[in-house]
């Protein structure tokens, strides 16, 4: 489905799909794969604290096509070292070296803490982590992010859970054009049109869940989500190279005048 | 720093003539609200809102759907010993019952943490009565450390300690804690609890606060309904969780919402809870506090628990028995309360997966065993 030419790569990695899909909130983790096939998604997260590793089956691990590169996340780490701890324990029990850092320590807003996340980056890119970091859209947060190691920048578009969209738009746009490392709208999208808007903008990635997770039809939403990404990134594509917003300092219009 | 003191700016306040004067029109503007306040949750509890839970369940499901999706945490409690010095007058292990009283041998810990945990459950409550001679924090301590090796997450439910106990619970491998004010009315409260250290309204109430400043990961509060006015009760139990919240970002806080059962004593309340009450309980306080996780236990019989579940319930206990011992280490003791909905562990993860909901055994663990 996706143009032949338009790979994504991240961490070393070529992926096809710009649609990063989640595990929680599922009524019944076996639709999983349905969900992944339909969407087309080939990176899935999945909280490591849901995960038991001493249970032989009945994982959400276990519902996870073998085909798609898992992105355990430290969803309940409340600090950086807590974090760091989680992606230790994702590496050790063999989820891979990917890792989404999130550090929450308010649990009113779910809003990421932005220093923490920087220091637990710091650390774990320095282990070997393709580390992509859960953050609000912040300039001088996702610029510590890139000397700290970070694969990408994963900038929320609300907050996790309100499904309001692109409620951080014009400063998503701002890393767009500033970070030289994939940004990938994660949290709030809360419906197909505003994946597609993400996209046609410019972000490299979506991620989505909740939207996905808690539809009557998951696995139709799940399509529906992959069409919307595809659409608005075949739109970024074909944009008039009107992704620079900001003036250019040169005037090829009018720099007659200043000779 | 204080819920009490939270709850003395209400002083002023008759909340009896302000709930009941309530409209359709308060109730209305609450449910519009994005963040209601206070007085939107007395209205959202009031006579008016009783006439309109249609309207508030839709809101509620809608909202814990969002925020929770479809999966509940399933737990089940661990009577470790009854031996209780309190006389709390609704209570099955209060201290004037001739009851033989039980506990736990940690070798007895073991046995039913090797019996609880085939039944696949992985977050563990563990209870006591109050009696600190007996159950002293050091014991509470050993038995965290059994219980460890076979649950990733476990929670207590004990008398009220002090900060710094709370802050050995959790170097014990505590993950979080339940303390019930019972009642918010100082009064009813009182005159519940005649005798023990229970006595003390303001230590109870300020446990909750201490155990988050010890860095409690999860705490549980609620009211034990009709003991009091439920609706005052609902309120004080909600705005208590608020103020934590506010006051501890970093900590989960959740609500539970226990209603009183029948049990051995002759005691029964004065203040009876009907079905359509704590379903108003239950929606107000998911309205008001839409990311709380809420507890329905086995108190409740399993039709009202399935039809609350998309209502606002996070959380259920399952397998319970609520007697020391219940889990088959030797001769079990006397039930705290009669548990009204026996259905095992499989059973009700088969009614969650059929109702489409997911049973979710494991949310938690300790991470400080991977090497830094
Ligand atoms: S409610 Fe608790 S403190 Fe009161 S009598 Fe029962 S076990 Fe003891």
């Amino acid at each position: 489905m996706q143009d032949m030419n338009d790979i994504f790569e991240i961490g070393g990695e070529r992926l096809n799909s710009r649609l990063f899909t989640g595990t929680g909130k599922y009524g019944d983790d076996a639709m999983i794969p349905d969900v992944c096939a339909a969407s087309g998604s080939e990176v899935i997260t999945v909280a490591l604290r849901r995960v038991d590793f001493q249970a032989a089956t009945g994982n959400v691990t276990d519902h996870i096509p073998k085909t798609m590169r898992l992105l355990p996340n430290t969803s309940g780490a409340r600090t950086a070292d807590e974090a760091v701890r989680i992606a230790r324990l994702a590496r050790a029990m063999g989820c891979g070296n990917w890792i989404k850092i999130e550090v929450i320590a308010d649990n009113n807003h779910l809003l990421p803490d932005g220093y923490a996340t920087i220091n637990a980056t710091e650390t774990l890119a320095a282990e070997g982590f393709v580390v992509l970091p859960y953050v609000n859209a912040d300039l001088y947060v996702a610029r510590d992010l890139v000397s700290a190691g970070a694969a990408a920048v994963m900038p929320l578009g609300a907050p996790i859970g309100t499904n309001r969209g692109l409620q951080t738009k014009e400063m998503i746009r701002i890393l767009i054009e500033e970070i030289d490392l994939p940004i990938i709208v994660d949290a709030g999208l809360g419906r197909p049109s505003h994946a597609c808007e993400a996209m046609e903008m410019g972000a490299d990635a979506v991620l989505v869940n909740t939207a996905i997770a808690t539809a009557a039809d998951p696995v139709t939403m799940g399509r529906a989500f992959g069409e919307a990404v595809l659409a608005g990134r075949r739109g970024f594509l074909a944009g008039p190279g009107a992704q620079r917003l900001r003036a250019d300092a040169s005037s090829p219009l009018t720099g007659f005048l200043e000779g | 720093m204080s819920f009490a003191k939270d709850m003395e700016s209400y002083a002023g306040l008759d909340m009896s003539t302000t709930i009941h004067g309530k409209q359709r029109r308060d109730v209305h503007q609450a449910l519009g609200k994005e963040r209601p306040g206070p007085d939107d949750l007395l209205a959202l509890l009031s006579p008016a809102a009783g006439d309109m839970l249609e309207e508030l369940a839709r809101k509620a499901a809608d909202l814990t759907l969002r925020h929770f999706g479809r999966a509940v945490q399933l737990f089940t409690p661990l009577y470790v010993s009854d031996f209780c010095t309190n006389r709390c007058v609704y209570c099955g292990f209060n201290a004037e019952q001739g009851s033989k009283r039980r506990q736990l041998s940690l070798e007895e810990v073991r046995v039913e943490a090797e019996r609880i945990a085939t039944t696949g459950l992985r977050q563990i409550l563990v209870l006591t009565g109050d009696a600190r001679a007996k159950a002293p924090p050091e014991f509470l301590e050993q038995v965290l450390n059994v219980l460890r090796e076979f649950f990733p997450s476990l929670l207590l439910e004990v008398y009220a300690l002090t900060r710094d106990e709370y802050a050995r619970m959790i170097h014990a491998g505590a993950e979080g804690l339940t303390i019930y004010q019972e009642t918010y009315d100082p009064e009813q409260y009182a005159r519940m609890h005649p005798g023990g250290p229970k006595q003390d309204y303001a230590f109870r109430l300020d446990a909750p606060e201490r155990a988050c400043r010890a860095g409690m990961r999860w705490v549980g509060i609620g009211a034990l309904y009709g003991l009091g006015d439920w609706r005052m009760d609902a309120f004080w139990a909600a705005l208590h969780a608020r103020w934590l919240q506010d006051q501890y970002p970093g900590a989960e806080i959740g609500l539970s919402l226990p209603r009183m059962r029948p049990h051995a004593g002759a005691w029964q309340p004065e203040h009876p809870v009907a079905d359509r009450d704590l379903t108003q309980i239950l929606l107000a306080q998911r309205l008001y506090l839409p990311r709380a996780s809420i507890t329905l236990s086995t108190r409740e019989p399993a039709r009202l628990r399935e039809n609350l579940l998309p209502l606002g319930v996070t959380r259920l206990s399952a397998g319970v028995s609520t007697s020391v011992g219940g889990h088959g280490s030797g001769q079990a003791g006397t039930p705290q309360f009669e548990v009204a909905d026996d259905r095992s562990v499989s059973e009700i993860a088969a009614m969650l997966r059929n109702k489409g909901f997911q049973p979710v055994f494991k949310d938690w663990q300790p991470f400080d065993t991977v090497a830094a």
